[in-house]
């Protein structure tokens, strides 16, 4: 295939996941947690469309659409939980969140 | 000649989508971190283009670039000010150990992918021009993959059903804003 192999594709996949992961063990913003899921997700994705290059398969590229629409969804339940969390004016720190309970 | 066009696109969109990716990690500001995905999510659909995925480039344009991050920007301007300061203070042990985790994934992922696929991702499959249009993508959505079709819809419907549920204002939220 023109361009470089899948194996760079998947270099950069890790290298995103990783870093979505530093982003969500590190950050304490929920915002910025949200943000880093998203990144995760993009990684995964770019997984999912690289192997599907690699095996010829439109279904990685299926799965990677039903991803996308997972991930709004949650960005839709994320936002809510925040702007509920700030109207009852708590402070907006994953590390003070210890129960479940509203 | 194309082809090495096509090596400094990749590798444009490649360190663009990671250099990005740093800066909504690090980042203060929600505010500025959410501009950062956006250009993470814009060289990403590069990427997915070279990978020959063209109806995911445009969606992901589209709904992420698009619909998703509006939403993001609308929430952090409503929250106003929320900036913290992720590294003040110097490294803690908690960053630090934040940092070693995510560099254990990085090497387990490369090990095993190198171990089990190794030389295999060398040799892509032959592929004809219909591939990732989304003709293809529609057909096999709406055949193959129906279960994962309708599952979708139904994430979808709940994801909307949890965001108004979310958004309504209790009884005991306006009785406290009334009392003070």
């Amino acid at each position: 295939m023109d361009g470089p192999d899948i194996a760079w594709y998947l270099v950069v996949s890790a290298l995103l996941f990783s870093i979505g992961t530093v982003g969500v063990l590190l950050r304490r913003s929920p915002l910025i947690v949200l943000l880093s899921l998203e990144i995760m997700l993009n990684a995964a994705n770019l997984a999912l469309i690289a192997f599907a290059r690699l095996h010829g398969g439109t279904d990685g590229q299926v799965f990677a659409l039903a991803v996308m629409a997972v991930a709004a969804s949650e960005v839709v339940v994320g936002l809510g939980l925040i702007v509920a969390m700030a109207r009852r004016r708590l402070p907006l720190d994953v590390d003070a969140f210890r129960v479940l309970r509203g | 000649m194309g082809n090495f066009l096509v090596w400094v696109i990749w590798f444009l969109a490649a360190f663009g989508c990671l250099a990005s990716g740093i800066a909504v990690v690090t980042f203060r500001n929600p505010f500025y971190s959410a501009l950062a995905l956006i250009g993470n999510l814009g060289s990403l659909a590069v990427l997915y283009l070279l990978a020959s995925a063209e109806f995911l480039a445009a969606a992901q344009v589209l709904v992420y670039a698009g619909a998703v991050m509006v939403m993001f920007l609308f929430v952090i301007a409503y929250l106003g000010d929320t900036a913290e300061a992720p590294f003040a203070g110097g490294p803690s042990w908690v960053s630090i150990s934040a940092v070693v985790a995510a560099a254990a994934i990085l090497v387990e992922i490369v090990v095993v992918i190198g171990l089990t696929a190794g030389d295999a991702l060398s040799d892509a499959a032959e592929i004809q021009a219909s591939f990732g249009s989304p003709g293809e993508i529609g057909r096999v959505f709406l055949t193959d993959q129906l279960l994962a079709f309708e599952i979708t819809s139904i994430v979808l419907l709940v994801a909307a059903v949890g965001g108004v549920v979310l958004g309504t204002r209790t009884r005991a939220e306006e009785e406290a804003d009334g009392r003070t």
